[in-house]
């Protein structure tokens, strides 16, 4: 920085704080900073894409599989979490306009509410996943329909039940990790709110994190009738 | 831990350089100062180093590949005749060979080692825009490849690099470890991407315009586009591939429920715009070389800028031309076939370009540029021979024969390896201070430029006459031609010796490189050799295109260049 360091001191004092050496204003680190998460996020579109083919392709090749199968899973449950993962998404809104007014509470409290949804889709997510290791409605080789049948599940699944819940464990699975990364991304925003690092000035991570909680309620909103609503 | 230079006097750094600027190298010191920083130039250094090292070691599986098959190999019925290797070793090593080279030499070489170190030189900013997330990736990329050489120890993969299902889903050799790896080293890619095409939208210096970005740019924001875009479909397919071996979740394998060709699909979707990966950074470099060494403004620069996007989205809706002989529809076969044709005319936008720039130049011919004509005739070899396997007919008999290897080898190592080292030849001077040695520049693209031919053009004739790829054996009439390919590659192989003894020595007493030893006029040229750490004296401002030569108004009688 020394070498610029006559171009920084006319610059000096209006040069903010959370401005980083190698950018020349906030404007231009902030539409940096968002177009590179929405560059992440046309990857993650394509990531995800592959499992929905995977899943297009499987349900062609299996429709009874896919119509009887769906049956096994709880709808009630999944449409709870549905609930749970949009008003998440709401409340992560609110934080970003929370940031946008200069609110330190809104911004606080709208992530603990998000952090504590996204908690409530994870516990959600695990008494489903328990009900499926107790019956053997596991992925693969792991697929026991003998023991489901003991535990009175009627798993006698005509095609390839094992493929179905292959598929809903690896998307609710990938789907589930995300929700995970997005609620350690949030809790270090906590830290970061209460150290007063946001300002309507400078919130594009909060910004950013908010968005990548969107897209992973948007991957849950295709999961939810693709997995659970099969007709 | 940049931010606070701001304080440190300038002079405390100054004391080592002997009184001179400090520069990338020399500002800090110390191993811990290059674990851990964010500067682009360092990085792209420290990629450099890692990717020649991989290519050696890549270099010499291949080494021993074309050994295994100088013969004698063919025994009769009685039993096999075993030269060096059995049948095993040598499909673990061909797979090493194929996995190194495609993964952590030719997808990076390029973009992270020179794209990093000139990318943001180039765009006239301090950095690329996101600095910790570019040494991040650094570190994405050690994991991946000690993940992809770990596999080695535990009993290597024999796959072939392509992991096809159901084979990689059932032999016992440790593909987990490998597409483990594999899958690592996308997410570097993946967020090397992120962060270039963000550079540069955001981070162009004043005055530097879309029209007036060196074409290396353009190259790079199409690979950039390429690495986002496709690279996420390879992640998920290798772990399905992953889970499919562990669980067996009936995905891929038929036995299960599956469907191979799915993995075929996703791996090609990905794996075809990655051959784009691999060579458009090429191209990009190739109009640098050409262009300054010619002394004129280059032949359609728009076209050359524009085709490299082009070739970036067609890339994406050919991948089926590798599934010819699958079973996928005719119909599906005729417009895979179709797209193929259609991407050879940016292509050929770009060759007739660099040939109409040389046309009336006044040529410099050293030793970067001695590649760059080496990459114009194997490219064009490699790429038109493209065109016969897009055939669909011709295909059906040249599918997986060595006509297929001959032909990427043309595409990856004569185009993309060539441009490389041609690159490395054409920015050394900046990146190390030194000059290298000109005369044995030339012997080394000698020896690269025919070992190369003598190589792979033999295995053209090898594929016509039906040799398959991947045997460790052959019928006796394939013989001669083998050994003539592997004499080759030695020559070849001495051909990047000679080049590595000249950088070392270069290194150790090579003569001190002015600031723009090929009088380029893009911005990497303004700034010193070495460049100082935050790369130029206040924020340059460009008023022209990167092309613009002083001479070019001038008679056309000043041949001859410096």
């Amino acid at each position: 920085m020394g070498q610029q360091s006559s171009h920084s001191t006319a610059a000096g004092h209006n040069h903010p704080k959370y401005l980083a050496h190698h950018f020349e204003s906030m404007e231009q680190q902030n539409s940096s900073g968002k177009l590179g998460m929405w560059l992440f996020l046309g990857q993650e579109v394509l990531f995800f894409s592959g499992l929905f083919l995977m899943y297009v392709l499987a349900r062609m090749f299996y429709p009874d599989t896919f119509l009887a199968a769906h049956e096994l899973l709880d709808w009630k449950l999944g449409a709870l979490n549905t609930i749970f993962l949009l008003t998440s998404s709401l409340t992560m809104a609110l934080a970003v306009r929370g940031a946008q007014v200069n609110s330190q509470p809104q911004m606080y409290w709208n992530i603990v509410a998000t952090i504590v949804l996204g908690g409530a889709f994870m516990v959600v997510k695990y008494i489903e996943y328990s009900h499926k290791f107790h019956d053997g409605l596991l992925p693969g080789h792991f697929f026991d329909a003998a023991k489901a049948m003991h535990n009175g599940v009627p798993a006698n699944i005509p095609g390839a039940p094992a493929v179905f819940f292959a598929i809903y464990f690896i998307m609710t699975g990938t789907h589930g990790l995300h929700v995970l990364i997005g609620m350690g991304l949030m809790l270090w925003l906590l830290v970061r709110i209460k150290r007063g690092d946001f300002n309507s000035e400078n919130h594009v991570y909060l910004e950013n994190v908010g968005l990548y909680w969107h897209i992973v309620d948007l991957i849950w909103i295709f999961l939810f009738p693709l997995l659970y609503l099969v007709r | 831990m940049e931010s606070n230079h701001n304080n440190v006097p300038q002079s405390a750094h100054a004391a080592s350089a002997g009184g001179a600027e400090p520069n990338y190298i020399n500002a800090h010191k110390g191993i811990w100062s290059w674990m851990t920083t964010v500067d682009h130039k360092r990085l792209g250094l420290m990629y450099l180093v890692g990717v020649l090292t991989f290519f050696g070691l890549g270099g010499i599986f291949a080494l021993l590949v074309r050994t295994q098959l100088l013969g004698p190999i063919f025994g009769g019925a009685s039993g096999k005749q075993e030269w060096l290797f059995s049948g095993d070793t040598y499909n673990k090593l061909f797979t090493l060979h194929g996995a190194v080279m495609v993964f952590l030499v030719i997808i990076p070489s390029i973009p992270a080692s020179l794209g990093n170190f000139f990318l943001p030189l180039m765009l006239g900013a301090k950095d690329v825009a996101f600095p910790k997330l570019n040494l991040m990736s650094f570190y994405v990329y050690v994991l991946g490849g000690i993940f992809l050489l770990f596999s080695i120890f535990t009993g290597a993969v024999d796959t072939g690099w392509t992991f096809y299902t159901p084979y990689s889903s059932t032999t016992s050799t440790s593909v987990v470890s490998a597409v483990m790896g594999v899958f690592i080293l996308g997410f570097s890619s993946i967020l090397t991407g992120v962060n270039f095409i963000v550079t540069i939208h955001k981070m162009r210096a004043p005055g530097l315009t879309w029209v007036r970005l060196p074409l290396f740019v353009w190259a790079q924001y199409a690979t950039s586009l390429i690495q986002v875009l496709a690279t996420p479909v390879l992640a998920i397919t290798l772990m399905l591939l992953a889970i499919e071996r562990t669980m067996g979740i009936g995905i891929f394998d038929a036995k299960l429920g599956g469907d191979p060709v799915l993995f075929q699909h996703f791996f090609w979707f990905y794996s075809h715009p990655a051959v784009y990966i691999m060579i458009l950074p090429a191209f990009g470099v190739i109009s640098e070389i050409i262009t300054i060494n010619s002394r004129k403004q280059i032949f359609g620069y728009k076209a050359i800028a524009m085709s490299s996007v082009a070739i970036a989205v067609i890339g994406f809706l050919v991948w089926g031309h590798h599934m010819f002989t699958s079973g996928q529809s005719e119909l599906a076969s005729a417009v895979f076939s179709f797209l193929t044709f259609a991407v050879a005319i940016p292509t050929a936008i770009k060759t007739f370009s660099w040939v109409a720039t040389m046309y009336g130049g006044s040529l410099r011919m050293n030793s970067a540029m001695w590649y760059a004509q080496a990459f114009l005739f194997l490219f064009t070899i490699g790429g038109l021979t493209g065109l016969f396997l897009g055939t669909l007919s011709v295909d059906i008999h040249l599918h997986d024969t060595y006509f297929v290897v001959a032909h990427f080898h043309y595409v990856m190592m004569g185009g993309t390896m060539t441009a490389f080292v041609g690159a490395l030849h054409h920015w050394w001077p900046k990146m190390t201070g030194r000059m290298l040695n000109e005369f044995w520049g030339k012997v080394s693209c000698f020896f690269v430029f025919v070992g190369f031919n003598v190589t792979f053009f033999s295995q053209f004739l090898l594929g016509t006459k039906g040799m398959p790829r991947r045997y460790a054996n052959y019928l006796p009439e394939f013989q001669t031609w083998h050994q003539i390919s592997t004499i080759g590659s030695y020559l070849l192989g001495l051909g990047f010796f000679i080049t590595l003894i000249y950088m070392i020595q270069s290194l150790i007493n090579g003569e001190k490189a002015p600031k723009n030893p090929w009088g380029g006029l893009s911005l990497e040229w303004e700034t010193d050799s070495p460049p100082i750490e935050h790369n130029f004296h206040g924020q340059p401002v460009v008023n022209n295109g990167p092309y613009e030569f002083p001479e070019i108004d001038h008679s056309k009688s000043n041949r001859g260049g410096h």
